[in-house]
């Protein structure tokens, strides 16, 4: 990586002593402190969010405490909010998104980085990275009128006479519910994780891949007990990374989630997400009460994300700073 | 061979085939996408669609001017105010960073980035409509413009980073102050870079929707200038598309064809650039 090379100790002191009155008249200190302020504008934006979000849920939290995050009712009327049914959506939703998404899209990385010749890789990324951009109310339309139907008509019929004995796939078929967010937010994340997957399996070093093969494994062989685990760490980056997309997207799951703030075992049941409520409520929300509660559950989003992508960044950083040591 | 070594190769032909199945499933899906959105909203896409207001309920025909002159509006504001501040800190990031702030920008930076959308949209209506207790324009705006600050910063540093030092070097060497160097030497050998990235950048935010719920909120008719609510076209297919009128429905096809198309074409001509470049 060709950095800017940093000045140290002498070197600094020696340009600053001459380098002052000069940058002054040339405009130099003027263009440092200017594009210094629109770098830490970033930083200015991120704590005035945290303290926005903060300050206009006062009403909530004072109200409520920590019991907010325990509490099942959901009562606009009579202003008594609990946020378990959202954050119970939320993580259900978001685990079954992996838990489809991680397979394929780990398997996709897998195929573009080993299998596929340079040319198809690069054409199938193309299209992939593509697919990411595409908007999420467009998923969620798709959701609404194709996949929501197939479910309600063949899917969830299906599901119950091969797994009913499981609570997850009894009950009544509506089409939207949990088990139809879960899907499409698996079709949303699958790009993120081939993404990064493929370019941190690409990183493994050639050798890593000729060793395994000169000690007569198979090229599965290879792949799996030796390229996967060297790329582990950027592999759970990218589930993290999805991880955190799944958590916070609104429109489509909102779209197909069916609106419901229940608990309920079964996926074929409507639920509610943390972003769906929000997206569905906020504009029609009367009295402070209920904005601020709805600004509250925008704070505990935020925080659920916040986590989520700092220890992928953490892992990114580490990897990257592993593979330039090589 | 063995019935062991056989096995071997039964599980790798197997396993491969399996990772092939798996991409090719993820690929077909953007054609899948494409297809059902040009077989629905193909035939709802009309003339009128695009030049006249939305009708009444019940009433047949009728279009979608005022969210596509809406989106415009929302998006052009949000470059004003997003892009200047991203490029200048990019700017910063690349040329006159120090080390330990600049790793905490670019941290923040890609946190920032992965806030849900649905949380700008609080942040922007906690700022603007709040306090001038209306939706409008401006709030949305906001919202969309904050979003792309954090794209353009990482986008615009890496593509300076790309431009070699010699450049910088032979510049300061003539003479040239270190602003003088980045303005007329290092930007100009990275516009490409740049462009690519606000281009991606302005495509991103153009088919949010969650963001704009309670900001802009919707309209249905012209929204003259910044101060009042508007309609722009992710959240016209949104509120068409869970509507129970089936014109409605066929209007939301239209409408998600327009706004995919629009995303699409923007990726597809920046990551070309991109990759003609690397390419050369």
């Amino acid at each position: 990586m060709a950095g800017i090379p940093i000045p140290t100790g002498r070197a600094t002191a020696n340009r600053r002593a001459s380098g002052l009155v000069q940058g002054l008249r040339s405009g130099d200190t003027f263009a440092h402190l200017f594009t210094l302020l629109c770098a830490a504008s970033i930083l200015l934006v991120t704590a005035a969010l945290v303290h926005q979000l903060y300050i206009n849920s006062a009403l909530s939290r004072h109200k409520f405490g920590f019991h907010f995050l325990t509490g099942r009712t959901w009562d606009p009327v009579n202003g008594d909010f609990g946020a378990l049914p959202f954050i119970y959506g939320t993580v259900v939703t978001s685990a079954l998104a992996l838990l489809i998404a991680v397979p394929m899209g780990v398997g996709a990385a897998i195929f573009l980085s080993e299998l596929a010749p340079p040319r198809v890789s690069n054409a199938m990324t193309f299209v992939i990275e593509l697919l990411a951009a595409v908007p999420s109310v467009i998923y969620g339309l798709l959701g609404i009128f194709i996949m929501v139907p197939f479910l309600r008509q063949y899917g969830e019929p299906f599901l119950k006479h091969t797994l009913g004995f499981l609570p997850l796939f009894q009950g009544p078929a509506y089409g939207v519910g949990m088990l139809a967010a879960g899907l499409v937010l698996a079709v949303m994340v699958v790009p993120f994780i081939i993404s990064v997957s493929r370019d941190v399996l690409m990183a493994v070093p050639v050798e890593q891949r000729e060793a395994a093969l000169a000690l007569g494994a198979t090229k599965w062989e290879s792949t799996w007990q030796v390229v996967v685990p060297f790329a582990r760490i950027g592999i759970m980056a990218s589930i993290f990374l999805s991880l955190a997309r799944a958590l916070g997207e609104t429109m489509a799951v909102t779209m197909v989630i069916g609106g419901t703030p229940a608990i309920s075992a079964s996926l074929f049941a409507p639920g509610y997400s943390i972003a769906a409520v929000i997206a569905d409520q906020f504009a029609e929300a009367t009295g402070d009460l209920y904005i601020q509660t709805l600004i509250e559950l925008g704070l505990v989003l935020f925080a659920l994300t916040i986590v989520i992508n700092g220890l992928a960044r953490v892992f990114i950083i580490s990897t990257t700073k592993k593979g330039s040591g090589h | 061979m063995g019935w062991r070594n056989i096995w071997r190769k039964l599980v790798n032909y197997v396993m491969f085939s399996l990772t092939g199945l798996c991409a090719l499933i993820t690929v077909g899906a953007l054609f899948f996408i494409l297809g059902y959105l040009l077989w629905h909203g193909g035939s709802a896409l009309s003339w009128t669609f695009l030049t006249h207001l939305p009708t009444p309920v019940g009433e047949a025909g009728g279009g979608m001017a005022n969210a596509i002159v809406g989106s415009a509006k929302l998006l052009l504001l949000a470059s004003i105010f997003g892009i200047p501040i991203g490029f200048l800190g990019g700017v910063y990031l690349a040329e006159f960073g120090g080390q330990a702030f600049s790793s905490v920008v670019r941290y923040t930076a890609d946190l920032l980035n992965g806030v849900p959308s649905i949380v700008m949209g609080i942040f922007a209506f906690t700022i603007v409509v709040l306090p001038m207790k209306h939706f409008s324009t401006l709030a949305g705006s906001l919202a969309l413009g904050v979003m792309m600050i954090p794209i353009a910063v990482r986008s615009t540093e890496e593509a300076l980073r790309t431009v070699p030092m010699m450049l910088r070097e032979g510049a300061l060497a003539l003479g040239a102050s270190k602003w003088k160097t980045i303005a007329t030497v290092a930007v100009p050998a990275a516009r490409k870079g740049i462009i690519t990235g606000i281009v991606l950048d302005i495509a991103r935010v153009a088919g949010e929707t969650a963001p704009l719920l309670f900001t802009a909120f919707s309209n249905r008719f012209w929204s003259p200038g910044w101060n009042q609510p508007t309609a722009s076209l992710p959240v016209m297919v949104y509120t068409y598309a869970i509507s129970p009128y089936d014109d409605w429905h066929r209007q939301a096809w239209a409408a998600g064809l327009v706004l995919l198309t629009l995303v699409l074409v923007a990726n597809v001509i920046a990551r070309l650039t991109v990759s003609g470049r690397s390419a050369q």
